[in-house]
C-alpha cells in the first residue's frame, strides 16, 4: 500500500473524489497542503483574491453542476472569511467542502497566531463539520463529507485540519474507502407509498389547483419529472425564487416567480387556489407573506427531503418526505392510473374555468401582457434583461448580486433550463455574483455566462476581476447603475418617506470603464436606450473578454409587484407607485 | 408543556455543542440538560427537558434529528417513563433543634446527609423535578448555602428502549 503524507493524502483524495477545481488561497496552516497539491496535484487550484469569493466560486461551480464546490483557505482570517460564503451555501442547500487549515494540534486553545476556532464558528451554517485529529483519519473524513454534502438535502461540510496532520516527514497508509457508511445519518430514499397515493388522489380532486416548485427540484434533479407531471395535469406552475428553471420560463403553463416580489398572476394564483402541491420548496418568508393569511382555501400537498421543512412555517395537509424525483415518479404513475381508471379527472370544465381566470390576471397585470413601465425617457432595468435575455438567446447563465437588479432578472429572463439561475436566494448575499460567475464559466467555459449586479453588490467583491485576468474568464458583467443601493432606496420610498439614509455614494463610484481597463478587461457604457441591444450584442461578442457593460437606469424606478407588508396576504401586492390590490 | 426529550448520540467531541447550540440558535429553551456516556462507549444518552407546544416539540425533534452526530430521538413525555432529578443541597445546621429540623425533613423526603460538618448538613436527595422542588420549598425555614441538580434524566417504562 502507498504510503502518503497528511498533505499528499488530501491532495489524492480530493482527486479520486473525482473534483474538477479548488477553489481557495494558501496561508502558514495550509502550506504543507498547497505543497503536496503543487507537487502532486492534477486538479487545477483557482486562487481567489478574498476566502469570501472561493466559498462563492465554489458555489457558483456547484449550482451550475450539481457537484459539490471545494475550498481550501489556511486558519484564522482565511477561516472567518469563508464564513459567509459557507453561509450562503447553507441557506440555499448548496453542496460544498470546505478545507480549513488549523493551528498545530498543540496550539489549539493557546490563541495561537492566525488561531480560530472554525469548527465552532461554523457550526450554525454547516450541515456537518469535522475536525481532523489524527492524519489516518483524512481519507475517511473526506469521504464522509463529500457524502454528507451532496446527499439528502445538500449543504456545505467544514473539514478542519490541523497543520500537524498535514507534516510531509510523517507518512500513512492511503487508501481512499469506496463507499461510507454513517449510522446517524440516513437521507429517506423513498416517499411514503400510502402518503403518495393520497396526494394523487388530491392533487386529482382539485378544482383550483397549482404547483408550487422551488429550488429542491433544481438540486434534486427533478425538473424533467415535475414538467412532465405539470403537463400531464395542464396545471399550473409557479416558482421560487430559487427555483426558476425547475420548469421552462417560457411555457404557457407557467406563472412566473411567486412571492414578495412574484408575478400578479402567480401570486392571484396561490392565494385563490384550493390544492397546492409544493415541492421542494420551503415556504419561505419572501414567499407567504403573512403565514395567518397564506393561501386560506388550500389543502397543501409537501414533498420535500428535509423533514424540518414540512410544518415549520405552514401546515401541510399531507406530507411527504423523499427525494423529489422519487416521489415525483411514483405520484406521476398514481395519478396515471387513477386517471386510467376515471378520465374525468380532473375535472375538465373546473380547470378550463380555472385557466380562464389565470389568463384574465395576466392579461391585467402580467409582466409580459399588460405591464407597462418606461414612464421616463431614461433605460428601464427591465428593458436592460430583456436585452440580456435576447442577446443571449435565453441560453445563458445568469448570476446574480443581492437587490433591485435581482429581482428584475428572475422577473424578466425566461429560465428554460435548471442551473441557469444563479442567485444567493436564502442569505441574500451581495458580493455573490462575480465569484459565483467564475464558478459556472469554469464549469461551463464553452457557455455565457453573465453577473447582473448593481454598483453597490460588485464592489463588495470587485477584487476578483484580478482572479478572472489571471485564468481569463471571459464573463460578462450587466451593471444596473442607478448610483443608489436601489433595494434599499425602495424600501426607503416607500416606508421612510424618502429619507435616502446612506443608500448613495453620490460621486464617489470609480469609473469602471478605466477600472476595467486597469485590470485588463473591457469597460462599456450605455447611457442612451437605442444603444441598448447594439452594445450587448457588441458585449457578447467579445468572446474572449471579460466586458463590464454599466447601463445607466432610471434610478427612480421599483420593483414591482411588491407584497404589501405587513399583515398583508399573498393577494395583497403593490404594482405600481400608487396601484394595489 | 414540558417535555423530557432524550437523545442518543455519538461520544465525539462537538456533539454536545451542536445539540445545544442548536437550542439557542433557533430559539429554543432548555430548562435542564443532562449527558453521560451510554455502556456502549461510543454513544452518549443525552436528556434535556424543554417547553414548547406540539408544532415546536415537532420541529425540535426533527431539527435535532437532522443533526449528524444525532442517532435516535425521543420524546419521553410521548408514553409512559420514570424521570429522575438528583440533588446535592447543602444547608446550614446550628444547633441540635435545627440540625434535628433538617435530619427530619430530609427522613421524610427519603433523601440521605452524606456530610456532616461541624455548622453543616449536606443532602442527597433523589425524584422527580417536582419533589426536589418540594423539599427546597420545605427548607425555607433554614438556611440553604448551595444547590446542585443533576437535571433531569429519564426512561420509558415497560419493553420501549432507546438503543441503536
Amino acid at each position: 500500500m502507498e504510503m502518503l503524507s497528511g498533505g499528499e493524502m488530501i491532495a489524492r483524495a480530493l482527486e479520486d473524489e473525482g473534483v474538477e477545481y479548488i477553489f481557495g488561497y494558501p496561508g502558514g496552516a495550509v502550506l504543507h497542503i498547497y505543497d503536496a497539491l503543487f507537487k502532486t496535484s492534477k486538479i487545477p487550484h483557482v486562487l481567489v483574491r478574498h476566502e469570501q469569493a472561493a466559498t462563492h466560486a465554489a458555489d457558483g461551480y456547484a449550482r451550475a453542476t450539481g457537484k459539490p464546490g471545494v475550498v481550501l483557505v489556511t486558519s484564522g482570517p482565511g477561516a472567518t472569511n469563508a464564513v459567509t460564503g459557507i453561509a450562503t451555501a447553507y441557506m440555499d442547500s448548496i453542496p460544498m467542502v470546505v478545507l480549513s487549515g488549523q493551528v498545530a494540534s498543540h496550539l489549539i486553545g493557546e490563541d495561537a497566531f492566525q488561531e480560530t476556532d472554525m469548527v465552532g464558528i461554523s457550526r450554525p451554517i454547516v450541515k456537518h463539520s469535522f475536525m481532523v485529529r489524527e492524519p489516518e483519519e483524512i481519507p475517511a473524513t473526506i469521504k464522509k463529507a463529500f457524502h454528507i454534502a451532496a446527499s439528502g438535502r445538500p449543504g456545505p461540510v467544514v473539514i478542519d485540519i490541523p497543520k500537524d496532520a498535514t507534516r510531509p516527514d510523517a507518512k500513512f497508509e492511503y487508501h481512499y474507502p469506496d463507499a461510507v457508511k454513517i449510522r446517524s445519518y440516513a437521507p429517506a430514499q423513498r416517499g411514503h407509498t400510502g402518503q403518495i397515493k393520497k396526494a394523487a388522489r388530491l392533487l386529482l380532486s382539485a378544482k383550483r389547483p397549482v404547483i408550487y416548485a422551488g429550488g429542491g427540484v433544481v438540486q434534486g434533479e427533478a425538473s424533467g419529472l415535475l414538467t412532465e407531471l405539470a403537463r400531464e395535469l395542464n396545471y399550473p406552475v409557479t416558482n421560487t425564487l430559487m427555483g426558476l428553471g425547475a420548469y421552462p420560463g417560457t411555457d404557457r403553463q407557467f406563472l412566473g416567480m411567486l412571492g414578495m416580489h412574484g408575478l400578479y398572476e402567480a401570486n392571484m394564483a396561490m392565494h385563490h387556489s384550493d390544492v397546492i402541491l409544493a415541492v421542494g420548496a420551503r415556504f419561505d418568508d419572501r414567499v407567504t407573506n403573512t403565514v395567518s393569511k397564506f393561501c386560506p382555501g388550500a389543502k397543501i400537498i409537501h414533498i420535500d427531503i428535509d423533514p424540518t421543512s414540512i410544518s415549520k412555517t405552514v401546515n401541510a395537509d399531507i406530507p411527504i418526505v423523499g427525494p423529489v424525483q422519487s416521489v415525483l415518479a411514483d405520484l406521476t404513475e398514481q395519478v396515471r392510473q387513477l386517471r386510467k381508471k376515471d378520465t374525468e379527472l380532473p375535472d375538465p370544465g373546473a380547470l378550463a374555468r380555472w385557466w380562464q381566470q389565470i389568463d384574465e390576471w395576466r392579461g391585467d397585470h402580467g409582466l409580459w401582457t399588460g405591464r407597462r413601465y418606461g414612464e421616463s425617457d431614461r433605460i428601464m432595468p427591465q428593458q436592460v434583461i430583456e436585452s440580456l435575455y435576447r442577446v443571449t438567446g435565453g441560453d445563458a447563465y445568469i448570476t446574480s448580486d443581492v437587490g433591485q437588479h435581482q429581482m428584475f432578472a428572475a422577473q424578466y429572463y425566461r429560465f428554460d433550463q435548471p442551473r441557469r439561475w444563479i442567485n444567493s436566494g436564502g442569505l441574500g448575499t451581495m458580493g455573490f455574483g462575480l465569484p459565483a460567475a467564475m464558478g459556472a464559466k469554469l464549469a461551463f467555459p464553452d457557455k455565457e455566462v453573465a453577473c447582473v449586479t448593481g454598483e453597490g453588490s460588485i464592489q463588495m467583491n470587485i477584487q476578483e476581476l484580478s482572479t478572472c485576468t489571471q485564468y481569463k474568464l471571459p464573463v460578462k458583467i450587466i451593471n444596473l447603475r442607478n448610483n443608489y443601493l436601489g433595494m434599499v432606496k425602495q424600501w426607503q420610498d416607500m416606508q421612510y418617506e424618502g429619507r435616502y439614509a446612506m443608500s448613495t455614494y453620490e460621486d464617489s463610484l470609480p469609473d469602471f470603464t478605466r477600472l476595467m481597463e486597469a485590470y485588463g478587461h473591457v469597460g462599456m457604457q450605455v447611457t442612451d436606450l437605442a444603444d441598448l441591444d447594439t452594445k450587448m450584442e457588441e458585449a457578447f461578442a467579445m468572446k474572449d473578454k471579460l466586458v463590464f457593460l454599466d447601463v445607466f437606469i432610471d434610478p427612480m424606478e421599483h420593483v414591482y409587484p411588491m407584497h404589501v407588508a405587513p399583515n398583508g396576504a399573498m393577494k395583497d401586492m403593490w404594482l405600481s407607485k400608487n396601484e394595489r390590490t | 408543556m414540558r417535555r423530557i426529550i432524550s437523545i442518543l448520540m455519538e461520544n465525539e467531541p462537538g456533539a454536545l455543542s451542536r445539540v445545544v447550540g442548536l437550542f439557542s440558535q433557533r430559539g429554543y429553551n432548555i430548562e435542564t440538560l443532562n449527558v453521560a456516556p451510554t455502556d456502549d462507549a461510543t454513544l452518549s444518552r443525552l436528556t434535556l427537558t424543554t417547553v414548547g407546544d406540539d408544532r415546536i416539540i415537532e420541529q425540535i425533534t426533527k431539527q435535532l434529528n437532522k443533526l449528524v452526530d444525532v442517532v435516535k430521538v425521543v420524546d419521553l413525555t410521548e408514553g409512559a417513563h420514570i424521570e429522575r432529578d438528583m440533588m446535592l443541597i447543602k444547608v446550614r445546621a446550628n444547633g441540635g433543634a435545627q440540625r434535628d429540623e433538617v435530619k427530619r425533613t430530609t427522613d421524610i423526603f427519603r433523601g440521605q446527609i452524606v456530610d456532616v460538618g461541624p455548622n453543616v448538613y449536606t443532602i442527597q436527595l433523589t425524584g422527580t423535578g417536582e419533589k426536589l422542588d418540594s423539599f427546597v420549598a420545605a427548607m425555607a425555614e433554614a438556611e440553604i448555602l448551595e444547590v446542585v441538580r443533576s437535571g433531569i434524566a429519564g426512561i420509558s417504562r415497560g419493553e420501549k428502549v432507546l438503543r441503536l
